[in-house]
């Protein structure tokens, strides 16, 4: 292995990268703090998901299950199911990362997509792990500032509907949904998934057919990796 | 109620961070762990596209949210950047209940 030191070349590269993942998901944040806000969540519950929750897709889910009328509960689970696949990215950081158990208590909430995406295919452990903790760092405080923003800018807004807010989640679940759509079976189980989240709609508790889904995708995963 | 909702969930998404970083490898290169958890969020984030698209309380409807939602995916096939991809689909909408 390449050895501990970083190229000063190298380290500017990395940081430079990792400030540009961090102004993109900002700009992203300003529509999560908006979207929530207008979804009833208080401007301190939209802070403390981004700050506590840290993990762009559930807060998404949790805020548009709650705006679209569903209970927080529903909100919670489908936040937490969505969060599975942190777990898989703790996984493949574990053996980059340093192993003493505060470190590991940290790291683990810079766990997301993004750190994951800039700190694996490195060229050494300290590349790895340099990537890992400025990525993290960049996007944690632009994210919050982001939220912040966008949820003041909202707050005072007389009626959401009629900007389009109403129109706004289903466009931030496509653009998480767009890049893990790049072969046929994702694509399948997409179209798959929403109807039949349609067909229970009318028939159960709000958020609930969002749980049907996830539980229907988890035997048809189990059964497929038989096969 | 909405905070104790709010403060569960978020230390439920720690939980699954953490059990990544400590569980032992081998529980989680589990075949059936691996190929479910990354379809789990295609089939959610498809799902909460269509119901929060084509309903409103318990009924499905068709209304202008449609079209804004053909907007963005138009957006995501031309690559334009999340925050484009989301305000295009509220302009849209906000537009089409103007006229």
């Amino acid at each position: 292995m390449a050895s501990s030191s970083i190229t000063s070349e190298t380290r500017r590269g990395v940081i430079r990268d990792a400030l540009g993942i961090g102004i993109a998901t900002g700009a992203y944040a300003l529509s999560f703090g908006a979207i929530s806000t207008v979804a009833g969540l208080s401007l301190l519950q939209t802070c403390a998901l981004s700050l506590l929750m840290f993990t762009g897709a559930s807060q998404f889910a949790l805020v548009g299950v709650v705006g679209a009328g569903g209970s927080v509960w529903a909100g919670a689970a489908t936040a937490a199911l969505l969060g599975s696949r942190n777990a898989l990215y703790g996984m493949r950081l574990a053996s980059l990362l340093d192993r003493s158990r505060w470190r590991r208590i940290a790291a683990a909430h810079f766990v997301i997509d993004e750190t994951t995406a800039m700190a694996i295919a490195r060229d050494s452990v300290a590349e790895s792990r340099l990537a890992f903790w400025a990525t993290g760092l960049a996007v944690f405080a632009l994210w919050n500032l982001g939220t912040l923003i966008g949820a003041l800018a909202t707050h005072a807004l007389p009626d959401p509907k009629v900007l389009g807010f109403d129109a706004a989640p289903p466009a931030a679940f496509l653009a998480l949904l767009a890049p893990r759509l790049r072969a046929r079976e994702p694509m399948a189980i997409a179209l798959g998934a929403g109807v039949v989240a349609l067909v229970c709609l009318p028939f159960v508790p709000s958020g609930v057919p969002l749980l049907i889904v996830a539980v229907l995708v988890a035997i048809f995963g189990i059964l497929r990796s038989r096969g | 109620m909405m905070w104790t909702g709010v403060l569960v969930a978020c230390a439920s998404c720690y939980v699954l961070k953490l059990a990544g970083l400590s569980l032992p490898a081998s529980v989680l290169q589990d075949a059936r762990v691996q190929r479910t958890v990354p379809l789990v969020p295609v089939a959610l984030l498809a799902a909460l596209i269509a119901t929060q698209t084509f309903s409103t309380g318990h009924h499905l409807v068709v209304d202008v949210r449609t079209t804004a939602l053909i907007v963005a995916i138009g957006m995501v096939l031309l690559r334009a950047p999340f925050l484009v991809v989301v305000a295009s689909a509220a302009a849209t909408a906000a537009l089409l209940r103007l006229l």
